[in-house]
């Protein structure tokens, strides 16, 4: 087999996937009626136009890369985050609780002290299902959905009560939000007109950081590989429940950060609606890109960029915002049945060899 | 599907070819079995048989070649064509649902039961009554699998192929979990049978591949190297045919070791996976500078005994007293720093990571200490040495030490392993099952390396299956029987007969 | 004791949803996979569930039959989804937690998408309405308690003992079990292991349609993205601790349903108990169980979550 034909194999599969994943979205925008090229051109170049737009979906990859850059440590540790939403809203609180309650301090001392409060809620929300999957082999995949709706309620809860914006409460408003929080949290703004904040710099500093962690140090190597073959680790002697928690406090904390940044950098306060999907879209990012940093910046980019475009299609083609979430999950099911098959080295040796039988055959036809 | 009465007069593989990834499982194979013959397939491990077999019953297809039945093509695109036309299989592992009953178990073959709403359990049941008493294998039918021993497993098993009618019985590697004893009351039973049923059984065996066949095939590398009659040569021709060459495995022929206990296993108390105990107050000793052969029917504990000295199983009671400290239930991390080394029994999954390269694999249980990794940042040149300097000192075959482990052959994982733990300077080592499925050639090497280990002093604990290896390195012999240990054997007291009678669970030898 | 129930009357209904996706789990799982986008496809089953009834009566009453073709297509579509599901996880082999997610994801968004162009905003149908048993239902405290409810209740509850039958009596079940429990040995013996796997999914995804369709018609009336709620989460998580046994899982979704009535019946009291807890214990519910269950590895599945793979050699 020759190089040249893997490369061939690879990319064509690689193609087809694209291709399917396309064709099944195709599928959902025909039956609403909706102009597939148009939608797909909107999805995937109008936010390009603009620096505004261009800003907003750097805006939105932000968050995703943080989030991304904890559920790929998580994953290759073994163990699966869902709760990423429920980590993202309790790293919020913390924050807003922090931020509300010493908003005097002075900037370099309040805002990593909040961002570290939004840091050590969302860990702990995230060591929850490591424990419990550690000492009682409870699914993970269960237990962090489940937390992710408690999140929800717990968070709700503290909006219309504790956090509530007392102006809100005097004006009789009702909207479920904290008051604005104290100057000494925001997160500067660096590109004039737009909302685009310095947030941008720590996540690519956070990716930086994963990579050293998992590929450069002994602890990561614990980690990868408790993840790939959590029985060899073990009889290696690497605690693999331990590194188990470890991996899902650090992307729990993550979660916690992603919410943090987002309310320094762009609400400035904590409202409703914030987590926006985030948690899940995370997951999409982190598979798309390969479960790596270098492959999750640019994947954050092309989330965000779909999260931007799609809430213009509602606009400009009709299209729900909502399509968004059709087009992750049918990217999820691709992807993973696509590395099935980029993995199955019997598929590649038994197209290898019909295509040898087909070159040999049109050779003896030309003779 | 009707069950065929029909007689197998002769059945003839012609030219049959398969692959599978990066391998040639059979190639070109062309086989004959007539009428009432037992056909012994015979080959080391890895040549093809069981694969053979498999294409046989419709799991494979073939790439090439065909398949006659009494003279007539066949074409088995899956295990009911095959079962319709009378042939029959008793697997290596067993093909059984652990928690239904045999009845049902049966069943699910058993197609003349099964109308949309409703299951004839009792039709079953009275086939099922009906081959029992014919070939008197008798079963019961609302037993659960998980509740029978391996030989009651091996019986349903037989019974099952036979109401689903077969003419035909292929059997894998029938003895390989049975004792001695079970052995023969098994090959009386076939002899019985092979009067009015053709005969295929694989095995590696010799000495039964003699007593029981009447024609042998025998295979390597997924060819047919050979076939003829049993009775025209013996079992040192056939093994010379098997392996291509003579080869004679190293053998232990050192003076019996004098030395102090270092491993002192004392009224150790384990529990199996399924709650009960596995290991029964077993005590057992071995020496710095001996290597002691665990023999047993694979199943009577040996697992968990090599769980529980490297610290991966719960101890409930007893100790195990290593250089002078107890580290019953302390940590695999603390037990591997103490000086264990452990070459695991299934070392695709237990031994390395397969996803990780080579060099990684290497200094898996090593990545704290200091040449290797510095406040903790890994020092990528140190491992690459590393890595390098075993590969040439174990004569690992692989293009580099950046390829991923698992895409090694068996025999060069097995080399990785053996690299990795001694290398490390183990003060005691544990192999289980060592050489399973490997070649010859590299199986030698292994023996060569634990010989070598134990003239430097380190205390071996070998558990294995087959009793030849347990022989030709043993200093002395222990038997393990439902958790305990009957007997331990000076080398010159142990022989097949000596040892078989222990692993049956008969603690004296009171027939002699 | 009209708080008591109250309580039960409310839970027993409430319960349906849950159990008919939870049995229709139980048929995937027992198969040897597990479903996590049973969500998704209870989310897509809510809304066909009440398309039809909806264009014909634009949110007026509607004939008896309309709600029923509602239902069926909600269960037609639930099967190609659970096929759906099959070719990724079976004929692909994926890992099944996430393509489960996947899956969820997809469900929600096509629901919401669809629902969002065809019908839109607050939309409520008439739905199918109460069926009291005639001369049961007037029996005191049995009465409101057990037979005042629509068929659709009735029929879940019949459900319970059909799929212990269907599972533990016929041949299907039977290679069911096989699949999921030794697939290679199910296999050997000539069954075709992912085809009964195809087969498992569709009958599970027909069945998380019909839930979903049961909450738009029955329950809520309307649909809104929130309307499942994790209850096609909740359901995975019954199965595991009903042990895969159909009348286990039945106790499980009384449970749930209770803690939910529970809790909207202490609101009615006027209990200052603060909203969002209540609405939280069922999942808190969720979590204890499942810390506090012990596979009972016997019992169940053991090929669960394993894709088959004949050429793979052991």
């Amino acid at each position: 087999m020759t190089k040249q034909f893997k490369l061939l194999y690879k990319v064509s599969i690689i193609i087809l996937a694209i291709l399917a994943a396309m064709t099944i979205g195709s599928i959902i925008l025909m039956t609403i009626g909706a102009d597939v090229f148009k939608t797909y051109m909107v999805i995937l170049f109008e936010p390009l136009k603009t620096t505004l737009q261009l800003s907003e979906v750097l805006l939105r990859a932000i968050p995703l890369t943080i989030i991304a850059l904890g559920i790929s440590v998580a994953y290759r540790s073994g163990i699966i985050n869902i709760g990423a939403e429920g980590q993202m809203a309790m790293g919020i609180l913390g924050t807003t609780a922090v931020a509300l309650a010493f908003p005097e301090l002075p900037k370099p001392v309040l805002l990593p002290m909040a961002v570290l409060a939004g840091a050590i809620s969302g860990g702990a929300w995230g060591f929850i299902p490591g424990f419990l999957k550690a000492k009682l082999q409870v699914s993970e995949l269960l237990s962090t959905v489940m937390l992710n709706y408690i999140a929800a309620q717990l968070y709700t809860f503290f909006l219309r009560g504790p956090m509530l914006d007392p102006a809100e409460l005097s004006m009789g408003g009702g909207t479920p939000q904290s008051m604005r929080l104290s100057r000494n949290l925001w997160l500067g703004r660096f590109l004039p007109g737009t909302r685009l904040h310095t947030g941008l710099f720590f996540a690519l500093i956070l990716a930086l950081l994963i990579y050293f962690l998992l590929w450069k140090t002994s602890y990561g190597y614990k980690m990868r590989a408790a993840g790939a073959s959590s029985r060899a680790a073990k009889y290696g002697g690497i605690s693999v429940t331990w590194y188990l928690v470890i991996a899902m406090v650090i992307s729990g904390a993550f979660a916690g950060m992603a919410g943090a940044i987002e309310i320094a950098g762009v609400h400035r306060r904590a409202i409703e609606g914030i987590t926006g999907g985030y948690g899940f879209s995370g997951i999409v990012v982190a598979l798309f890109g390969g479960l790596h940093p270098a492959g999750i910046i640019p994947a954050s980019f092309f989330f965000g960029l779909l999260i931007v475009g799609a809430d213009m299609t509602q606009r400009m083609v009709g299209v729900p915002a909502n399509m968004v979430n059709v087009l992750q999950g049918i990217i999820i099911l691709v992807i993973v049945a696509t590395k099935m098959i980029l993995a199955d080295p019997y598929l590649m040796e038994k197209v290898w060899r019909k295509v040898q039988n087909r070159s040999t055959k049109s050779k003896e036809v030309e003779a | 599907m009707e069950i065929t009465t029909k007689k197998i007069t002769s059945l003839k593989m012609e030219h049959i070819t398969k692959r599978f990834p990066g391998v040639l499982a059979s190639d070109d194979i062309t086989m004959t079995v007539g009428e009432g013959e037992v056909l012994a397939l015979v080959g080391e491990n890895g040549a093809g048989k069981t694969t053979l077999m498999n294409i046989l019953m419709g799991l494979y297809q073939p790439d090439e070649g065909r398949i006659l039945i009494n003279g007539e093509e066949v074409h088995f695109r899956s295990p009911n064509d095959a079962f319709a036309a009378g042939l029959g299989m008793v697997h290596q592992q067993y093909m059984l649902v652990p928690n239904m009953t045999v009845l049902e178990n049966i069943a699910l073959g058993y197609k003349q039961a099964w109308s949309f709403v409703k299951l004839d359990l009792a039709m079953v049941r009275e086939r099922i009554d009906e081959v029992s008493k014919k070939y008197g294998l008798l079963v019961d039918p609302d037993a659960y699998i998980w509740q029978l021993s391996v030989g009651e497993q091996q019986r349903v098993e037989l019974v099952k192929t036979l109401c689903l009618g077969a003419r035909f019985l292929i059997l894998d590697e029938p003895t390989s979990a049975l004792t001695p004893q079970e052995t023969d009351e098994l090959i009386v039973l076939l002899k019985r049978m092979s009067s009015e049923l053709s005969i295929i059984f694989i095995s590696h065996k010799l000495q039964e591949v003699k007593d029981l066949s009447d024609k042998i095939a025998i295979l390597r590398h997924g060819a047919v190297v050979f076939e003829g009659n049993t009775n025209e040569h013996s079992p040192s021709d056939i093994a010379a045919l098997m392996t291509g060459h003579e080869v004679e495995l190293p053998l232990n022929e050192e003076a019996p070791c004098e030395g102090t206990s270092v491993l002192d296993i004392r009224n150790l108390n384990v529990k199996s996976d399924r709650g009960f105990l596995a290991l029964k107050d077993l005590t057992l000793n071995i020496r710095g500078g001996e290597i002691i052969g665990l023999a047993g029917v694979s199943g009577n504990g040996q697992r968990e005994l090599a769980e529980a000295i490297n610290g991966l199983r719960k101890v409930e009671g007893g100790e195990i007293i290593f250089y002078g400290e107890n580290i019953a239930n302390k940590s695999p991390h603390y037990i591997i720093q103490a000086g264990m080394g452990y070459i695991p029994e299934e070392r695709n999954t237990e031994g390395i990571v397969p996803s990780f390269s080579l060099k990684e694999n290497l200094i898996l249980k090593d990545t704290e200490r200091e040449e290797f990794s510095k406040h903790s940042f890994l020092n990528n040149k140190a491992i690459d040495k590393n890595a390098n300097d075993l590969r040439v000192k174990f004569d690992i075959r692989s293009p580099n030490v950046a390829v991923a482990a698992g895409s090694l052959s068996g025999g060069n994982i097995q080399k990785v392993i053996l690299a990795r733990e001694l290398s490390r300077k183990p003060k005691f080592l544990i192999a289980v099952y060592p050489i399973r499925g490997l070649d010859l050639g590299a199986a030698e090497f292994i023996h060569k390396q634990l010989l070598e280990k134990r003239r430097e002093g380190i205390g071996i604990l070998l558990i294995s299956e087959e009793l030849d290896e347990i022989l030709d390195l043993s200093d002395r012999v222990a038997v393990i029987f439902k958790g305990q240990i009957q007997k331990v054997l000076n080398r010159k007291d142990a022989n097949r007969r000596s040892l078989g009678i222990l692993m049956a669970g008969v603690k004296d030898d009171q027939t002699v | 004791m009209n708080f008591i129930v109250n309580i039960l009357s409310l839970g027993i209904p409430f319960s349906v949803a849950l159990l008919i996706a939870s049995l229709g789990e139980m048929f995937n799982q027992r198969a040897g996979i597990f479903n996590l986008g049973c969500e998704g496809i209870m989310a897509m089953g809510a809304f066909l569930g009440m398309l039809i009834p909806y264009s014909i009566g634009q949110g007026g009453p509607t004939p008896g039959i309309y709600n029923f073709l509602g239902l069926a297509l909600a269960m037609g579509v639930g099967a190609l989804f659970g096929m759906l599901f099959g070719f990724v996880v079976v004929t692909f082999r994926a890992p099944q937690g996430i393509a489960g997610i996947g899956l969820q994801m997809f469900g929600v968004g096509t629901a919401g998408t669809l629902f969002r162009h065809f019908i839109g905003g607050t939309q409520s149908v008439p739905g199918i309405d109460n069926l009291p048993i005639p001369g049961l239902s007037k029996i005191p405290l049995l009465g409101p308690i057990f037979f005042s409810h629509n068929l659709l209740v009735y029929l879940a509850f019949l459900f319970v003992p059909t799929a212990w039958y269907i599972l533990f009596k016929t041949p299907w079940g039977l290679r069911v079990r096989a699949v999921g429990t030794n697939p290679r040995a199910a296999d050997s013996i000539g069954i075709q292991v992912n085809k009964v796997r195809y087969q498992a999914l569709a009958v599970g995804g027909a069945l998380a349609g019909l839930a979903g369709a049961y909450l738009s018609l029955c329950q809520a009336k309307m649909f809104s993205d929130e309307i499942i709620a994790g209850r096609g989460f909740i359901a995975v998580a019954l199965v595991y601790f009903g042990h895969w046994h159909p009348v286990k899982i039945m106790g499980g979704a009384l449970l749930f349903s209770l803690a939910q009535a529970l809790q909207l019946a202490i609101q009615g009291q006027g209990i200052n108990f603060p909203y969002e807890f209540a609405v939280m214990l069922p999942y808190v519910m969720v979590i204890v169980v499942l810390a506090f269950s012990r596979e009972s590895q016997l019992l169940g599945p053991t090929a669960l979550g394993q894709p088959f793979n004949r050429e793979k050699r052991i």
